[in-house]
């Protein structure tokens, strides 16, 4: 016990236990719209596309993260565009947006001179580097997502349980979609640096999974949510930190130990 | 006796496929029409450009009072029954005009209204689960209290009596004919036996719409609608079932 209040004593634990709590809010509240909506896939197509914008940012010397915002929040408005207007299946247009942002991706880092630094941690996650500054930004996402869904509640609610009917209620359906898919959008990009753009998807869904064994009301599951989400980044935070393994490996391992034994005490 | 909705030559479908051609119906606020047609006909296409969720190819659909006076029933298949949402929030939803800023207000009015319905319905002590544990006529009750939220002068339902069992359908019907009372009713079934006993008239649709002026149809009438549904006499009782698809030989009751 007295290690881990020792380790407080260092900034960059500081931050990463920050970093987790924060990706706990924003990942627990978007994800269980993403979960309730069943767009889990129109989210990994955003965040796999958002690699396209990390290649482009190394290519042109800019943070990295900024490409990632502006690529995988033209994504989901270009995945949400294709669908409405009838042209392209869903599945198929998020496959399209997917594997254009990693092959662009792909391109940019290699034609990047000499080597790309921290590759690895956008792609694997790397939550003991996030810096203050992305503390700050997480900071603020998670306001404005706290916010967004306190405001807006019924509103979001409603439209993503029957959108038709929401329709006929004169909600604004078409602008509400796209405020969502740009939140989806930030939340995927701002938590790129705690588990990775290959790991992102379960901290939206796997926490969301466990809260379900609980409950089966909207909200609720929102709060629920955020507690698995930080409970197993913590935990997992920890445990990669002291076996000195990959920390967004193991915080995605711990969400799916909770699951696994939440799942089994109440078969029981 | 007060017009309620004006459609006039409507065409409308979806994209490179026209499912209504040249459709023109008035609805008046003490209707209750029955639609009746095969699937694919066009009935629920017909219905949701009522409600402006399908916009006209051409032609025109004119609300003479406000959309939100509009309920709508929606076909059971179209609702996610393992979204996490109580049956509470779901017929809350129904009065969704004032759920922007919701957060803000306190609700009394709309909580009580909700309550009320749930009561009228028989269903108050299932306000706290979620929908994915009812039944298939728990569920139609509490959508049908979604509808009728907004004090509706128009109830569109769209085949309300599938996965209910005979008991609720009757129920429902009766229910239907008393609502009618302060409201028009536009309801989509394919067991055309059944309403027929309720309606005062009957649209057939299937591609084109013919609105009959009286609840009995002939089998000769339908034929010369083009509308594929048979007619078979219980005594005094005309009785119609309809032909679910070419394919299918004879379709209907024995005795």
């Amino acid at each position: 016990m007295d290690t881990i209040i020792e380790l407080f004593s260092y900034d960059f634990f500081v931050n990463a236990f920050l970093a987790s709590l924060l990706a706990a809010i924003s990942c627990g509240i978007v994800g269980t719209y993403i979960v309730s909506r069943r767009i889990v896939f129109i989210s990994g197509g955003i965040t796999h596309a958002s690699f396209g914008g990390i290649g482009m940012g190394y290519y042109l010397g800019i943070n990295p993260l900024i490409g990632a915002g502006v690529f995988s929040i033209l994504s989901g408005m270009g995945i949400q565009l294709f669908s409405s207007k009838g042209k392209v299946r869903e599945d198929s247009s998020i496959a399209i947006w997917w594997s254009l942002g990693m092959a662009i991706g792909i391109i940019f880092v290699y034609l990047t001179p000499g080597y790309a630094p921290n590759l690895m941690s956008y792609l694997f996650g790397s939550i003991l580097t996030v810096s203050t500054g992305e503390i700050w930004l997480m900071l603020a996402l998670a306001i404005i997502i706290i916010s967004f869904f306190t405001l807006f509640y019924r509103t979001i609610l409603y439209i993503a349980f029957d959108e038709d009917f929401a329709k006929t209620s004169d909600l604004p359906v078409v602008l509400f979609n796209y405020l969502l898919m740009i939140l989806i959008s930030l939340t995927i990009v701002l938590n790129i640096r705690v588990v990775g753009i290959i790991l992102i998807l379960s901290l939206l869904t796997i926490p969301q999974a466990t809260a379900n064994l609980f409950t089966r009301d909207f909200g609720r599951m929102m709060f629920y949510s955020v507690g698995f989400a930080f409970l197993a980044s913590f935990i997992g935070l920890l445990v990669s930190y002291f076996a000195d393994i990959p920390s967004g490996a193991t915080i995605i391992f711990t969400q799916v130990v909770i699951f696994g034994l939440v799942k089994l005490v109440k078969a029981f | 006796m007060k017009k309620l909705i004006e459609i006039k030559n409507l065409s409308a479908g979806y994209e490179n496929q026209v499912v209504l051609e040249n459709v023109s119906l008035d609805i008046f606020s003490n209707d209750f029409i029955g639609v009746i047609g095969p699937n694919g006909g066009g009935k629920t296409t017909l219905i949701k450009t009522i409600l402006g969720l399908i916009k006209p190819i051409s032609g025109e659909v004119n609300l003479l009072i406000n959309k939100t006076n509009v309920g709508y029933l929606p076909q059971v298949n179209q609702i996610d029954k393992r979204f996490p949402i109580s049956v509470f929030d779901v017929v809350r939803s129904g009065k969704a005009d004032t759920a922007l800023f919701s957060s803000f207000h306190k609700n009394t009015q709309e909580k009580e209204k909700a309550e009320s319905l749930l009561q009228e319905m028989g269903i108050l002590a299932l306000r706290n689960k979620s929908i994915g544990e009812l039944s298939g006529g728990q569920m139609q009750r509490v959508f049908l209290c979604r509808a009728l939220m907004n004090e509706p002068k128009l109830l569109v339902l769209d085949e309300p009596s599938t996965y209910v069992d005979n008991n609720f359908e009757g129920e429902l019907y009766l229910k239907l004919k008393e609502l009618n009372d302060r409201m028009a009713i536009l309801l989509i079934s394919h067991d055309v036996g059944t309403i027929s006993f309720f309606v005062k008239t009957i649209a057939c649709v299937n591609r084109s719409l013919h609105h009959h002026p009286s609840n009995i149809i002939s089998e000769e009438q339908l034929a010369s609608y083009n509308c594929p549904l048979q007619i078979i006499t219980h005594g005094n009782i005309p009785h119609t079932v309809l032909k679910l698809h070419d394919e299918h030989e004879h379709h209907g009751h024995h005795h």
